[in-house]
């Protein structure tokens, strides 16, 4: 349940936040989240509930953004849309498929008062 | 289940909220810590691996025979991460190599301040070799760079060859996969040569080494990978931090 740590994290980034650009309230947290991050959505969700608890975030609403994920074959060069790490190249089959995009989690933007 | 009243919310929002862009990694202050772990350990030369698997796939018994065979002539240390017990980091003293038991509770996984607290408590050697014994777990530790210069995933012959295929994350992350406990090859159905095509489905670059701590199957090879590490890191250290 690495959730629960990374909504820790999400935390201590909208606190530090707060304290450079002075805000005192999170309402909103539009959160992105690559298709191949690994991470449970829904764990992350319990876990940004729980640690926001008593904080300025606390009853934020968590909207999260899901980007898809991007590979690029070793062989060919072709960019695709990748769905999983397992994935093969679709133009030419090879595996040696690197990650180019959506393995990331980040906080976008924040509605604040 | 709980339930949040959007329309609650729409009708006082004429209030004074106002929009932050943030785009900020969530992972970035791991990943603060751990490029200065990394920094650190490359000012000294040091050679650090991240070990990591599921639970019971032999890590520390395989760094307990690895501490044996290269029997002092490399300077070494091991962090060990377990949710509970000071047990892993006792089989490492008994085999003769300092020893700092990171205890997570809850946490699956260690993190690179605590990794970085650990180097410091340990006092590591110029020119050592930094073994970290992650939490068993194939999940989570994926995520949590610690400033190793390698992840080293044990895959052992007891569990499913498609292991990597259902926890791609960590053979991703990886460089070197062990294939653990191949001794017991005879006794069982497991087809090493498929597993070893499934991580590298996952992980072309994977480097792989069949493995037994217990015949002591392929650790020339492990061993010879580890001083290559260590050399190269030595090699590398920049003049300015001799002395
Ligand atoms: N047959 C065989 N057994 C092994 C081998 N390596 C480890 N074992 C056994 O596997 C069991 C677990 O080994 P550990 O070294 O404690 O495994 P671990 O990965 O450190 O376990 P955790 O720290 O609990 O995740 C022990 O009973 C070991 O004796 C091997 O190469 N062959
Ligand atoms: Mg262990
Ligand atoms: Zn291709």
């Amino acid at each position: 349940m690495h959730e629960m740590s990374l909504a820790e994290n999400m935390l201590q980034l909208i606190e530090d936040a707060a304290y450079q650009q002075g805000f005192t309230r999170v309402k909103t947290v539009w959160l992105e989240i690559g298709q191949l991050a690994c991470v449970e959505q829904e764990s992350l969700r319990f876990g940004f509930d729980v640690v926001t608890r008593g904080s300025i975030a606390e009853q934020a609403r968590l909207e999260i953004i899901e980007t898809a994920g991007q590979g690029r074959c070793g062989k060919c060069a072709q960019s695709f849309p990748l769905a999983a790490l397992y994935e093969s190249c679709p133009a030419c089959g090879s595996y040696d498929v690197k990650v180019t995009g959506g393995d990331g989690m980040r906080v976008k933007e924040l509605e604040v008062e | 289940m709980r339930f949040r009243s959007h329309e609650a919310k729409a009708e006082t929002a004429v209030s004074t909220s106002r929009i932050v862009k943030l785009e900020q990694d969530i992972l970035a202050k791991n990943n603060g810590y751990a490029e200065a772990n990394r920094r650190y350990l490359s000012a000294y030369g040091i050679f650090a691996l991240n070990l990591v698997s599921s639970p019971g796939s032999g890590k520390t018994t395989l760094l307990v025979k690895t501490i044996l065979a290269l029997n002092g002539t490399q300077p070494l240390a091991v962090i060990e991460g377990d949710q509970q017990t000071e047990n892993d980091a006792a089989r490492i003293r008994a085999a003769g190599a300092p020893a700092l038991q990171i205890n997570t509770g809850k946490g699956c996984h260690l993190d690179a301040q605590m990794v970085g607290q650990a180097m410091q408590q340990l006092g590591l050697q110029d020119d050592s070799l930094l073994l970290i014994e992650n939490v068993g777990n194939l999940v989570c530790p994926a995520s949590f760079d610690l400033g190793e210069a390698h992840k080293v995933v044990i895959l052992s012959v007891t569990e499913g060859e498609d292991k990597p295929l259902k926890y791609p994350d960590m053979f991703s992350a990886a460089d070197l996969m062990l294939l653990n406990k191949c001794d017991l090859l005879p006794h069982l159905e497991f087809d090493a040569d498929l597993a070893i095509e499934y991580a590298h489905r996952i992980n072309p670059r994977l480097q792989v080494i069949r493995i037994s701590a217990i015949s002591g199957e392929g650790m020339t090879e492990w061993l010879e990978w580890i001083r290559e590490g260590c050399c190269n890191a030595a090699a590398a250290k920049p003049e300015a931090s001799l002395g």
